[in-house]
């Protein structure tokens, strides 16, 4: 009868609150019990929580930030005095005040040639006018040109700029002004799905020849599906042996599939280029066995086919280690009992196998598409031209145009579509059925 | 054992081997027959080759040499999904993808049964097993015990005329398993289907089967009912493995007919029953159960000292270790009736046992 008065109190109405025996509530007891605890564990995670937040979250957020704001109109910068100056101050006060479409007047030029001027000083024309040839191709040259000539202007300055440059009366140009005038603006979001603004200001198709990152965006898309399920079509079968054969068996077996692990992605990729180049190792066994003549060499690399080879090798270990962590564990009864259960070989692997492996499966999948959808050096070094994936062309706008906010829209298009495959991967499949090891 | 076919032989090994690796034989001329509707036990150590035999019979291993029969039908080259054999494994093997009752209904899918009888015939499994109200969960929702209720119902719901089971109660604590050794006995009885038993659990193999076969180094020992083979065990593997045993090592000094007069090490000799020994100088190990054995009782052709080593009081019965014929592991079993004989450490007292409770058996092991 002891355990009576041991659970008395919690049997107490739910409505009093419960205590300890010196009457303090034992929520407060409990958690005061537990904040040792707590500090020490959270002290042991900081370390982690600090690296990723500074590693991570603060560089997306940053390019998160650039993809929509650019003040090269707006502000410069000196840079060995890290001093900040407001630009184009007068230019922005008269887009303030005249709505959007009004014809630039006398004021207006006015303005801008005093902005002009002021750019001179700070040598800031270069910058100014890089930011408006991003909308406007072939304007950086007239900043500078008409910076030059800004101090020997006289009214009025309408004909004056005209007369240095009628590319001035441009309406488009104005338009851009006006746009890059305010540093935050989705006109990067629109360039990177080969959208711009008209005068009018309303969203068009730039001209055709110059539609680029769409093409590229599917591309990148469709070939990364395709080395996924290439990866899945040879890394089942692989994982089904590593799973189901003997021990010291199947530890050679996974040395072969991690071996890619353990050698340089530069010596993978060159050694490639060794086998597949038209003069190397397959084509050269083609011709001498007479499969090809030795005018018909197929060109396997420097193109859409390299790339795909190159990054489905180099991707495989990452499909067919998840389906292996998945399929290890799968006794061979379930598949037995169903067989005993009057099922044929196929149905038994179709009904009780594959659902099994599903986690891997999705696992495998997910985690190769999504490295297959930023990779760079693989498509840079083998892909020709038109092997080139999206993320060649974030970075050839990070390190040669320069145009970082357009890089940085790019990728922001590419982690989105990531992080909404990865939601619809949780609607269809579960996230928690997820299994990466 | 003969290896002719006969009439009412159900399921039928006619010399079977098996060689997993071309060198030793996993299964030696293994002959077996068993008639419809029995329940049959392979009971042996781990090792023995029982689970082999039960698996070429499912289909999942291939006979190396030899006939397996099931019905008149020669089985060895049909794969396992058209044997129609329903088998309950060690670990239930329910599917996790599936509930309860996409499980039992999946032999019934597979043999492309309509919906509603599919259905139907379910629902009647689940009842079978008190399981009724559990169709819509996932088999990691259940117990130990609710699991191996499904996967026996799953094993019989399409019908099938034979059911293997293969050390089915082997994951269940004491309690449940003798529970569920009852049921599937009384599944066996009221359904009236044949089934081929795995276990290494001796009183599971006599608590339930109508014959066990004893196996030992791929070859059946015994095949008897478990009465016979509790109180009649051919040989000394038998009469070691099933149940408790005293063994007396000798010689044969005279042999008349069943009764053989042995010669044990401390010059002493005992009258034994003649079951599995040699001709007259030939080794043998005469075994002894302990309940057989009585103490203090009638003087008798084989009555001799022993002395107390230890008392161990069981409550219906008090176990006792005696020093008897030099043998320091002679056991005897004292029941706690009234008026029985209070022994105490160190006394020496006198124990008998009948001619024929004493059986002289091969010397090996």
């Amino acid at each position: 009868m002891a355990d009576v008065s041991l659970t008395s109190p919690i049997s107490a109405p739910t409505g009093a609150a419960l205590t300890t025996a010196d009457g303090k509530p034992l929520k407060a007891a409990l958690a005061s019990a537990q904040a040792r605890a707590k500090r020490r564990a959270f002290f042991l995670v900081l370390p982690l929580l600090l690296f990723v937040l500074i590693t991570f979250i603060v560089p997306i957020g940053q390019m998160l930030h650039r993809s929509v704001h650019n003040n090269s109109f707006t502000e410069h910068r000196d840079f060995g005095t890290n001093e900040r100056t407001p630009i184009m101050t007068n230019l922005g006060a008269w887009f303030d005040e005249n709505p959007a479409g009004t014809e630039p007047d006398e004021a207006a030029y006015a303005a801008l040639v005093a902005d002009l001027r002021g750019l001179r000083e700070l040598r800031a024309q270069g910058q100014v006018g890089t930011r408006i040839n991003y909308d406007v191709s072939g304007t950086r040259s007239l900043f500078t040109k008409s910076a030059r000539r800004a101090e020997r202007l006289e009214p009025p300055f309408k004909e004056a700029l005209l007369d240095v440059d009628e590319d001035w009366a441009d309406p488009e140009l104005w338009r851009a002004m006006r746009d890059a005038s305010s540093p935050y603006t989705l006109n990067f979001y629109l360039a990177a799905v080969d959208l711009t603004r008209d005068e009018t200001g309303a969203v068009v198709q730039v001209n055709e020849n110059r539609r680029v990152y769409v093409t590229l965006f599917i591309r990148t898309l469709l070939l990364s599906a395709l080395i996924t399920g290439l990866c899945f079509l040879l890394g089942f079968p692989v994982a089904h042996l590593l799973a189901t054969l003997p021990l010291r068996y199947s530890n050679l077996l996974m040395i072969l599939v991690l071996l890619p692990f353990w050698t340089s992605l530069l010596v993978r990729t060159t050694s490639w280029i060794v086998l597949l180049q038209s003069q190397g190792v397959v084509n050269d066994t083609m011709v001498a066995l007479g499969i090809i003549g030795d005018d018909g060499r197929v060109q396997m690399i420097y193109n859409q086919i390299g790339t795909i080879i190159a990054m489905t090798h180099i991707l495989l270990p990452f499909m067919v280690l998840p389906l292996y962590s998945v399929m290890r564990p799968i006794d061979p009864s379930y598949v037995r009992a169903a067989r005993s259960l009057g099922a044929s070989s196929w149905t038994a692997f179709r009904r009780v196998y594959l659902p099994q492996t599903v986690p891997g499966i999705g696992a495998g999948s997910l985690l190769v598409f999504i490295l297959a959808v930023g990779y760079y050096i693989t498509p840079a070094l083998v892909g020709g031209s038109s092997g080139q994936l999206i993320s060649n062309l974030i970075a050839f706008h990070m390190q040669d145009s320069l145009n970082w906010s357009l890089a940085a829209a790019l990728a922001s298009l590419l982690l989105g579509g990531v992080l909404i495959l990865y939601w619809l991967y949780d609607r269809l499949v579960g996230i928690d059925n997820l299994k990466l090891g | 054992m003969a290896s002719t076919v006969s009439t009412d032989a159900f399921v039928e090994f006619d010399r079977v081997q098996k060689s997993y690796d071309g060198e030793t034989l996993v299964v030696k001329d293994l002959n077996l027959s068993m008639p419809k509707g029995e329940f049959l036990t392979m009971l042996g150590p781990s090792g023995s080759g029982k689970t082999t035999c039960l698996m070429m019979l499912a289909g999942f291993e291939t006979a190396t040499h030899g006939e397996i029969r099931l019905d008149g039908r020669e089985i060895n080259n049909i794969p396992p999904h058209k044997r129609g054999i329903g088998m309950v494994f060690q670990n239930y093997a329910l599917f996790p993808h599936m509930t309860v009752a996409e499980n039992l209904a999946f032999p019934l899918e597979v043999r492309g049964m309509g919906k509603s009888e599919r259905e139907d015939r379910v629902q009647r499994a689940l009842d079978m097993v008190q399981m009724g109200d559990f169709g819509g969960r996932r088999p990691a929702q259940l117990s130990g015990g609710q699991q191996q209720r499904i996967a026996l119902a799953r094993a019989l719901v399409f019908d099938p005329a034979l059911v293997l089971m293969d050390e089915p109660l082997g994951a269940l604590d004491k309690q449940l398993r003798e529970h569920m050794q009852y049921e599937i006995k009384h599944l066996h009885e009221n359904l009236g289907i044949t089934v081929v038993y795995v276990t290494h659990d001796q009183s599971e193999a006599l608590t339930m089967s109508d014959r066990v076969a004893v196996f030992n180094d791929g070859v059946i020992q015994q095949l008897a009912p478990p009465d016979e083979l509790y109180e009649r065990p051919d040989n000394s593997f038998v009469a070691q493995f099933i149940g408790e045993n005293n063994r007396l090592h000798g010689k044969v000094i005279n042999r008349a007919g069943d009764a053989v007069l042995v010669q044990l090490p401390d010059g002493k000799q005992c009258e034994a029953l003649a079951v599995n020994c040699g001709e007259t100088g030939a080794e043998t190990l005469i075994s002894v159960r302990p309940e057989r054995v009585n103490v203090g009782g009638a003087a008798g052709p084989n009555t001799t000292e022993g002395r107390v080593l230890e008392l161990i009081y069981l409550g219906d019965h008090i176990r006792c270790r005696m020093n008897v014929h030099g043998n320091d592991d002679f056991i005897v079993k004292v029941p706690n009736a009234a008026g029985h004989k209070h022994l105490s450490l160190g006394e020496t007292t006198q124990v008998t046992w009948a001619t024929e409770d004493a059986r002289a058996l091969d010397p090996i092991s």
